[in-house]
């Protein structure tokens, strides 16, 4: 450690002001501060808070919560792997080195794309690096199909880091969640690429580990297949065929995008939010309310017109993006309502809309992409009004005094 | 010598100083609407060159016999002519191009940027110089249906005029048209890109 910090001090002159390298400067801060505490402090004289809880702990605290989700989606992506093979046994250690090196390339085309961007433009605005993309990073691959093409990837995290963040100012600025502005872009982009049935489930070896699946191998997600579904009795198969419980899908081995489809592991994440105060508790309960009651109305009006209304709510809860979507994406505190009775509403807002997307719109298997965005755009106006709400109570408070 | 310097302004200024599109930003819901592929843009751009340009004209040799209150009227009726003639001269020699336009040839009547000169313009100057602002505002306006029509067409459907760009390589090696391009919200972003590159040359017309 002393003396990674003496070479630091060391080539510290070529980045200043002056020196060789001073086009470098940003990303030459961002390592410093990254690896140790700045020897700078406020000046003496004012009045000075501080919070040791700063955007950098924050973010790796949203990383190590999001551990969960990413570990088990490697096992997943292995398993549904050996399972289409048609394997019997799983060896766990094989599945996860499969699912790993599936990854890998992911998190690092989306890591590499983002921080590029972000050094380039903190270094041509001369401003330090801000850590929102380590958290951005990590969620783009998780909330993406495991199949999706590298190159796509790294267009669609270029478009949304510049489009969505970097115009409306950088970290901290942003309108939109910029991992789901990714993932919409995907979406809208490369429809036939990205929904459908031929990637959510991994079909080549990697390394001579896995099994190469056949080309005309499809393996549809149940809310995929819920979406094709034509009929009176519904039933969701997984690749082997057999009947997907609740149960698979509440610990996750069904096939879906890398990392939300074990609800288990996305509690997990949320108990590490919520023990360090990070998400708020407000948001994730009123989304899965609302969830719930959207999921109870449709599941009481339920038609074979609109299949996913044979879904139960919990079920409604537990298939697809859903729980992810309200742990992780409609807690960002950045995209949120910031106002207490504001995120009860912008919750309902999110766990209804995607509810309703995804059963009454069959051109949208998954609608809590959608939702959360369409709620993005709404939280400051929820804001607003609370706000408005607020001021005009208390003014009629102090009209009455005055006047009794 | 000094009329003529102003006629030249008059033509080249809403090419790139004040484009009605982009630093006006006028004529939006055009631009979204016809720039999916290329050919559609080119010829709605020169649709609305002409319209502009004779309506400019017209307006201008009447402007001292038109009631000032009734004066919108008179300019919707001029331009509304005008619309009918090229959509009948479209429908009678470019018919494919006239279908992919559908209704919003006949909508270049609400474009704002007719009006706008109309009233800024043609109400208060000569024919000629006229004729000149209508030219230049038509193509200021036609240059961004073209760069937006240009992107839309290469990216969302890999080819420009309906030629075929991408080589077929590339499609097979797994590259895949961008569908947003052709999905409206896709021009307002190309357009903005334009604002941005055209505010960071032109420094004075960057607001505070």
């Amino acid at each position: 450690m002393k003396s990674l910090k003496r070479y630091l001090d060391r080539v510290k002159p070529n980045f200043e002001p002056g020196g060789k390298l001073q086009s470098l400067q940003s990303v030459y801060d961002g390592f410093e501060t990254f690896l140790f505490t700045p020897n700078t402090t406020s000046r003496p004289g004012a009045v000075n808070v501080h919070d040791a809880l700063d955007s950098k702990r924050i973010m790796i605290i949203v990383v190590l919560a999001l551990m969960p989700c990413l570990l088990f989606g490697m096992y997943n992506t292995g398993y549904q792997n050996w399972l289409a093979a048609g394997a019997t046994e799983f060896p766990f250690w094989q599945l996860m080195a499969y699912g790993f090196l599936a990854v890998i390339p992911r998190i690092l085309v989306a890591y590499v794309v983002g921080l590029g961007i972000e050094f380039a433009v903190a270094q041509w605005r001369h401003e330090e690096i801000q850590e929102g993309f380590l958290v951005t990073g990590i969620l783009i691959p998780l909330i993406c199909p495991v199949e999706t093409p590298l190159w796509m990837l790294a267009v669609a995290t270029a478009f949304s880091v510049i489009f969505v963040k970097e115009v409306f100012g950088g970290t901290g600025y942003n309108v939109f969640n910029v991992a789901l502005v990714t993932r919409a872009f995907l979406f809208f982009a490369y429809p036939a690429q990205m929904s459908g049935d031929k990637v959510f489930v991994s079909t080549d070896s990697i390394l001579g580990l896995g099994h190469d699946l056949p080309d005309s191998f499809t393996g549809a997600t149940p809310l995929g297949q819920i979406a094709s579904f034509a009929g009176d009795k519904l039933e969701l198969l997984n690749l082997r065929g057999d009947v997907i419980s609740t149960w698979d899908a509440f610990l996750g081995l069904i096939p879906g995008s890398f990392g939300e489809t074990s609800t288990l592991c996305i509690l997990i994440g949320a108990v590490i939010l919520l023990a360090t105060g990070i998400a708020s508790w407000r948001i994730m309960l009123s989304v899965i309310a609302g969830g719930l009651i959207m999921g109870w109305i449709a599941n009481v009006f339920e038609t074979p017109t609109y299949p996913a209304s044979f879904l139960s709510p919990v079920d409604q809860l537990l298939f697809g993006g859903f729980a992810f979507a309200a742990v992780f994406m409609a807690t960002d505190p950045v995209t949120a309502a910031r106002t207490g009775v504001g995120k009860y509403v912008y919750g309902l807002l999110v766990g209804v809309m995607a509810v309703l997307i995804r059963t009454y719109n069959n051109g949208y298997p998954e609608g809590a992409m959608l939702a959360v965005l369409l709620a993005n755009a709404l939280a400051p106006l929820i804001d607003y009004c609370v706000v408005q709400a607020n001021v005009s109570r208390r003014r009629k408070r102090l009209r009455e005094r005055a006047g009794a | 010598m000094a009329e003529k310097i102003k006629n030249t302004d008059v033509l080249f200024n809403p090419l790139s100083k004040n484009n009605p599109v982009v630093v006006q930003v006028l004529g939006i819901c055009s631009v979204l609407a016809v720039t999916a592929k290329l050919e559609p843009a080119i010829v709605m751009g020169v649709s609305v060159i002409a319209v502009l340009a004779f309506a400019n004209v017209i307006i201008s040799l009447l402007r001292n016999t038109i009631p000032t209150n009734i004066r919108i009227i008179v300019q919707l009726v001029v331009v509304a002519g005008l619309v009918v003639i090229v959509d009948q001269v479209l429908k009678a020699f470019a018919y494919d191009a006239s279908k992919q336009l559908s209704v919003f040839i006949g909508l270049i009547i609400t474009n704002c940027i007719l009006m706008g000169r109309l009233e800024a313009f043609a109400m208060g100057n000569k024919p000629w110089p006229s004729f000149l602002d209508g030219v230049g505002n038509g193509l200021g306006y036609a240059i961004i249906l073209v760069i937006v029509g240009f992107f839309r067409e290469l990216l969302g459907s890999g080819s420009l005029l309906g030629y075929q760009i991408i080589p077929q390589g590339w499609y097979e090696a797994g590259y895949v048209n961008n569908g947003l391009m052709i999905l409206p919200p896709m021009a307002l972003i190309v357009v903005a890109c334009i604002i941005w590159v055209q505010r960071s040359i032109n420094k004075d017309l960057q607001e505070e």
